[in-house]
């Protein structure tokens, strides 16, 4: 297992070369140029003072020596400092990483919450009003878009918050640590996660409906009901283990998109996370700024697919010992 | 001595989109305890329904028992509650399927699949059911039982997983064993060996078996009585001896042809049965194997046989020249 779990980090590495190459090049096809963002808004702009400027960044040299400036120094850990704010590239991406990953993984305790049970009785139920119901509610989750829904759920606490206590209340915009003040905290996460979970468990759901529906038709499903087992036995231990193989698969994505992609919704709910800023640095065209983001969101989506794999070799032995 | 299963009319429908389709139309047959029975069939006999019917494992929509009883140690089984049948399965009536490498579940352990039996039954600590489960393993011709109880079914062979299943069902000391075509889908060594085991642990254990097949051949020499069926309905039954020896169905008669046989000359040809199984849902008034049958006059296209007593005590045949064309010979 430890062996696996080597080897597959080993061959990450292959993958994060590539997106870094990636990055860098379509970083600096983008028409644009940074040093003119800065130095000129409308108005004239001295070139010396942009050849000062590139100088300063490092953009004056070849690009072979830029990218293996990127490479060397993220591998060292180093990330350079955004060419935009100035400050260190670490320091911008720790104060947004909380809010993200707080969300990300509270969407998807909310999106397994409802998807699993629901998905399963679903299955259960094929073709009942109960499954009609659920698939209603997935298929609206999946077609309605989350910034709508975020708009939506603010009113609505706005509207009920002001009918009950007479004043209308909003949750605060300023974020908090949750371990400085958990109940601020969770006040200002809950409405998006729950937003964007919905939206998640509503994939995640029919993906547990379809898998369930596929493992009750298997053989071993007649077997344990041959052997009197009571249902939730059947379901539970035989059917479950079974199909949640695709499902947690389909979890990891989800949530390795979470992180950094969640654009549209922090701009509704105002909340400073990854997805802001990756849109300000791709639109400043803060070269370093973006790889740094691009690299980080690349990292996710391995370690991701790395706890995915070993979920799976957890759930099917067959992949354990194959 | 009264019979430890007694299927009285049963009758079992299943509704489509294109109708209603008769599985299992009218088939009564005892089972006494300690003995093995054969069902006999073509695929879309109604062979395996028949035998899912008792354990009640008929998917409901779209299968439904319409008529008939299922008496089991004096109980009728239709008229049992969910909870009551649960108990029946697995705990009185043990059954063995086809497909031993898709009927164990891949994610669960072998002691697991063997031991969860006994604590649904019997409320067994997980104790004395891994102890009940190694006994259970050695029993079915298992070595190193304590090793292959950790195991996983993908790490065992077709006939190690059929011997499994067997002492699945042998788990709680059942009175029945249903075994639904035990050895289809083996080897032809590995069937003879599981046929065995099953033969000498049914002996041993005195545990009747209900043995569901296509193949007369492999029936004849364990079961005592053969049921012959045929969309839907038995139409031959009775001890293996006169079945075999004398077959008083034309179905039957075409069976015992088309079995390949190693004292026979090897330039014999095989005989298959002529035709295609009839469509269920398009059956008249008639004998449903007249299309095929050598034997048909014009009765048969207008009313059923019943299953009647022909030769010997307790030989029943569903023709109506079950006396006449006992005089025939088999190899005609």
């Amino acid at each position: 297992m430890y062996r696996y779990i080597l080897n597959r980090l080993l061959l990450s590495i292959p993958t994060l070369i590539g997106a870094a190459a990636l990055v860098f090049i379509l970083m600096r096809m983008i028409p644009g140029d940074i040093c003119v963002v800065r130095l000129g808004s409308g108005g004239s702009i001295n070139p010396a003072s942009v050849a000062n400027c590139h100088a300063q960044l490092g953009l004056d040299r070849s690009l072979f020596l830029q990218f293996v400036d990127f490479i060397v120094g993220f591998a060292a850990g180093d990330f350079g400092t955004s060419m935009w704010s100035g400050k260190p590239v670490i320091q911008e991406i720790a104060t947004r990483i909380p809010v993200s990953l707080e969300i990300a993984l509270l969407a998807t305790i909310v999106a397994v919450l409802i998807a699993i049970p629901l998905g399963t009785i679903s299955a259960l139920h094929q073709n009942s009003w109960l499954d009609h119901v659920v698939r209603t509610v997935a298929i609206a989750g999946i077609a309605t878009p989350s910034f709508w829904l975020g708009i939506m759920s603010i009113l609505m606490v706005l509207e009920v918050s002001h009918l009950v206590t007479g004043a209308p209340w909003m949750p605060p915009i300023d974020y908090v640590s949750l371990w400085d003040d958990p109940l601020r905290n969770l006040s200002i996460v809950i409405l998006p996660a729950v937003t964007i979970g919905y939206r998640y468990s509503a994939v995640t759901m029919r993906m547990t409906r379809s898998a369930m529906l596929e493992v009750l038709r298997e053989d071993y499903i007649r077997t344990a009901r041959a052997k009197g087992l009571v249902e939730h036995l059947v379901v539970n231990r035989h059917a479950l283990q079974n199909a949640l193989l695709p499902v947690v698969t389909l979890i990891g994505i989800e949530f390795a998109f979470l992180i950094g992609g969640l654009v549209v919704t922090e701009q509704v709910f105002n909340l400073n996370g990854i997805g802001r800023l990756f849109v300000l640095a791709v639109q400043n065209q803060d070269y370093t700024l973006t790889q740094a983001l691009v690299m980080l969101t690349v990292a996710i989506f391995v370690v991701t697919n790395l706890v995915v794999d070993v979920l799976y070799a957890w759930l099917d032995p067959r992949i354990r010992f194959g | 001595m009264s019979a430890l299963l007694d299927v009285r009319n049963l009758h079992t429908e299943f509704r489509t989109g294109a109708g209603v389709v008769r599985a299992v139309d009218g088939v009564s047959y005892t089972v006494d305890p300690g003995e093995t029975v054969a069902i006999v069939g073509e695929s879309g006999s109604g062979k395996s329904v028949g035998a899912m019917s008792i354990l009640r494992l008929i998917p409901d929509p779209p299968g439904r028992i319409t008529e008939g009883q299922i008496l089991f140690a004096g109980r009728d089984l239709v008229g049992l509650s969910p909870d009551e049948m649960r108990k029946v399965r697995g705990g009185e009536i043990g059954m063995v399927f086809q497909e031993p490498m898709t009927s164990l579940n891949p994610v669960l352990t072998i002691g697991r699949q063997i031991t969860e039996t006994l604590e649904q039954h019997r409320g067994a600590d997980r104790a004395t059911a891994d102890r009940r489960a190694v006994e259970l393993l050695s029993l079915v011709g298992i070595s190193d039982p304590e090793r292959r109880l950790r195991q996983y079914p993908h790490q065992l062979s077709g006939g190690m997983r059929q011997r499994i299943m067997i002492a699945v069902a042998l788990t709680c000391e059942p009175k029945l064993i249903i075994a639904d075509e035990p050895t289809t889908a083996l080897d032809v060594t590995i069937q003879a060996q599981i046929l065995e085991l099953m033969a000498e642990l049914t002996r041993r254990l005195n545990v009747a078996l209900v043995i569901i097949t296509h193949n007369l051949g492999v029936v004849a020499r364990y079961a005592q009585r053969v049921n012959v069926m045929y969309a839907g309905r038995l139409v031959e039954s009775g001890p293996a001896a006169a079945v075999y020896g004398d077959p008083r169905h034309p179905y039957t008669m075409a069976l015992l042809r088309s079995v390949p046989r190693l004292d026979k000359p090897r330039q014999a040809r095989l005989d298959p049965v002529d035709g295609q199984p009839p469509d269920l849902m398009r059956l008249d008034g008639g004998c449903a194997f007249r299309p095929r049958c050598r034997f048909a006059i014009a009765v048969c296209a207008t009313s059923r046989p019943a299953l009647e007593p022909a030769g010997t005590a307790g030989h029943m045949s569903a023709c109506f020249r079950r006396d006449e064309i006992a005089a025939a010979p088999v190899a005609a």
